[in-house]
């Protein structure tokens, strides 16, 4: 079987739940093939690889890679692209990610499909577009298929592979140099997990009427384990930071669970949260559109209905 | 500072889009054409820049005729000079070709900052601004929620997963900016009576010097195989707040074994 590349998602060295996630699809396209960009491969980060069956990892390791934004990614792809011909590259659809793959594109002369939701073993993707409106099936045409492929999207198995280390050594190319990372600002983050990341993602919009009233919808999270977001009408009220935002204009989840508190759902905020497994709905008034993506919706007062459901979960846990 | 601004004209953010069933594109026509809302901010921040140090802004977009609106618009908020590349031959173009024809047409002007929107808010690739920097093989400073820029200097800080980096380059570069990097102004009359008059080049394929064989549908180096509406979501269970409504959901998500 051919090789399918997988690059590695990882924060310090911590493998991110999406890699498992983008082995497991690459297991029924190939054999895995983990590649690993920048310092900090360790122990942990093989144990995690070989948990979700990666035969092999590459690592160029070079400490100066994680100096330059998004393109050593890129340059390290390309050289495997060139050395291994795979037959296809899988990157995770974030924002760095969705770059590699297109530097990657243009590099290597093939076709590039960004957030897709699934890849058939003849590498047809789904994707979910406008707001999950629509579903697309697309192929790529040119050279070696490279996906992004949407956290949450594929349920990670685990499959012992060997995650044999082979150390790759590649120049970085002239341009890649040309941008520096001088600095690193980590934001304030209560301990939740990442907004694109989350299995779980509770929500708040217009309703939640002021920056305090947030608190609740930390406290539901809180108790769920769950990211926080905000629908466009309360970040732009400043009742919440804007990176939480969740939307056309923010953030597209995909979270197994999402609960929409005081949201209306206009299609600026169902563009980024419509493909989420299941959807649980707060809302005061029984005529607003979220109402229509709802598994299980209460027409209530949020502060009423939200509190008593934080207190249910404590009680249960 | 000569600064280039790329933007395109989109279907209005808050309309539903749907896909033609003749050639599987967007269809632009069946809602109103805007400018990119995450664009303004690219054009915003490109006209603060130039009145902190001098300089000029072009605005550079692909797109059907009436594309030449966001143009103008862009104009009436105080760009100096437009670029338009409109041919049939351009339809159906992926980000690969969009980004060789916008990287073949600012190579050659000599250009210190090119600014992009963090993304368009139809395609929602967000991959042209680093495709472009790989075509032109200058610095990728994108992601921005600050920028900086000190003679030759641009510094930025990018948005990650986790905060933000700092990164700096010499210029030329090709920058990104995220929504909220500034508030963009709204044309004034005055501004909007100047644009009339602001030059505006209109280049085919052929003007800008590119090559056909790697633009339009024909080109592209992904197709789409087919679409469809996604299947309406079978209706869920709607109750009304009795002073129960959080014990109810607490069974629910039970039931469904996420507590």
């Amino acid at each position: 079987m051919s090789e399918v590349l997988v690059l590695v998602e990882q924060q310090d060295g911590v493998v991110k739940k999406v890699t498992g996630e983008l082995l497991t699809l690459a297991r029924s396209l190939g054999t895995p093939s983990a590649v690993w960009v920048g310092p900090g491969y360790g122990d942990a980060a093989a144990a995690a690889l070989a948990e979700f069956g990666a035969a092999t990892v590459y690592v160029a390791g070079d400490a100066s890679f994680a100096d330059h934004p998004v393109a050593p990614k890129s340059d390290v792809l390309a050289h495997l692209v060139s050395e291994k011909a795979p037959c296809a590259v899988l990157v995770a659809s974030t924002a760095d990610g969705k770059e590699a793959a297109g530097r990657l594109a243009v590099r290597t002369n093939s076709g590039v499909i960004t957030d897709a939701v699934a890849v058939s073993a003849d590498l047809i993707a789904t994707q979910s577009v406008f707001g999950g409106s629509t579903v697309v099936h697309s192929q790529v045409t040119s050279g070696t298929p490279i996906f992004t492929v949407r956290p949450n999207s594929v349920a990670p198995e685990a499959a012992t592979g060997a995650a044999v280390r082979v150390d790759v050594t590649v120049a970085l190319s002239a341009s890649t140099t040309k941008a520096k990372v001088i600095g690193r600002t980590a934001a304030v983050k209560g301990g939740r997990p990442e907004l694109a990341e989350a299995a779980i993602v509770v929500s708040g919009g217009r309703g939640v009427g002021s920056a305090e009233g947030f608190g609740v919808i930390e406290g539901l999270a809180d108790a769920l384990h769950a990211a926080v977001g905000a629908s466009r009408a309360a970040t732009d009220a400043g009742w919440y930071p804007h990176q939480y935002q969740v939307g056309q204009t923010g953030k597209t989840v995909s979270p197994q669970l999402y609960i929409a508190n005081g949201i209306s759902g206009a299609i600026q905020h169902r563009a980024g949260m419509q493909t989420s497994k299941t959807i649980v709905v707060v809302n005061k008034d029984p005529e607003a559109p979220i109402f229509e993506l709802a598994d299980y919706a209460v027409v209530g007062d949020l502060f009423q209905v939200v509190p008593q459901l934080t207190e249910e979960i404590s009680k249960r846990a | 500072m000569k600064i280039a601004v790329c933007v395109k004209q989109v279907p209005d953010t808050w309309a539903e889009k749907q896909l033609k069933a003749s050639d599987s594109t967007l269809d632009r026509e069946s809602a109103d054409g805007v400018m990119n809302e995450l664009d303004e901010y690219a054009v915003e921040e490109a006209l603060r820049l130039v009145e902190a140090s001098g300089g000029d802004v072009t605005i550079v977009t692909m797109g059907p005729e009436r594309a030449a609106e966001t143009v103008r618009k862009a104009l009436s908020m105080g760009a100096d000079s437009g670029v338009h590349l409109v041919d049939a031959g351009f339809h159906g173009s992926d980000a690969l070709a969009t980004s060789y024809a916008l990287a073949e047409v600012i190579k050659d002007r000599g250009f210190d900052l090119v600014i992009f929107g963090s993304e368009s808010t139809d395609a929602r690739m967000s991959v042209v601004p680093a495709m472009v920097a790989e075509r032109l093989g200058v610095a990728q400073l994108t992601f921005a929620q600050k920028v900086e820029v000190s003679g030759s200097d641009v510094t930025i800080e990018r948005v990650t997963e986790s905060g933000f980096d700092t990164v700096t380059a010499t210029t030329p570069v090709v920058l990104s900016v995220v929504e909220k990097i500034n508030e963009p102004r709204y044309p004034s009359f005055k501004g909007i009576m100047a644009a009339k008059k602001k030059p505006v080049e209109t280049l085919s394929i052929a003007d800008a010097g590119l090559d056909a064989a790697k633009l339009g549908a024909s080109a592209a180096w992904s197709s789409v195989v087919d679409f469809a509406a996604r299947p309406p979501k079978a209706a869920g269970v709607v109750t009304t707040d009795e002073g129960d409504g959080g014990v109810k959901i607490a069974q629910f998500l039970a039931d469904q074994k996420f507590i």
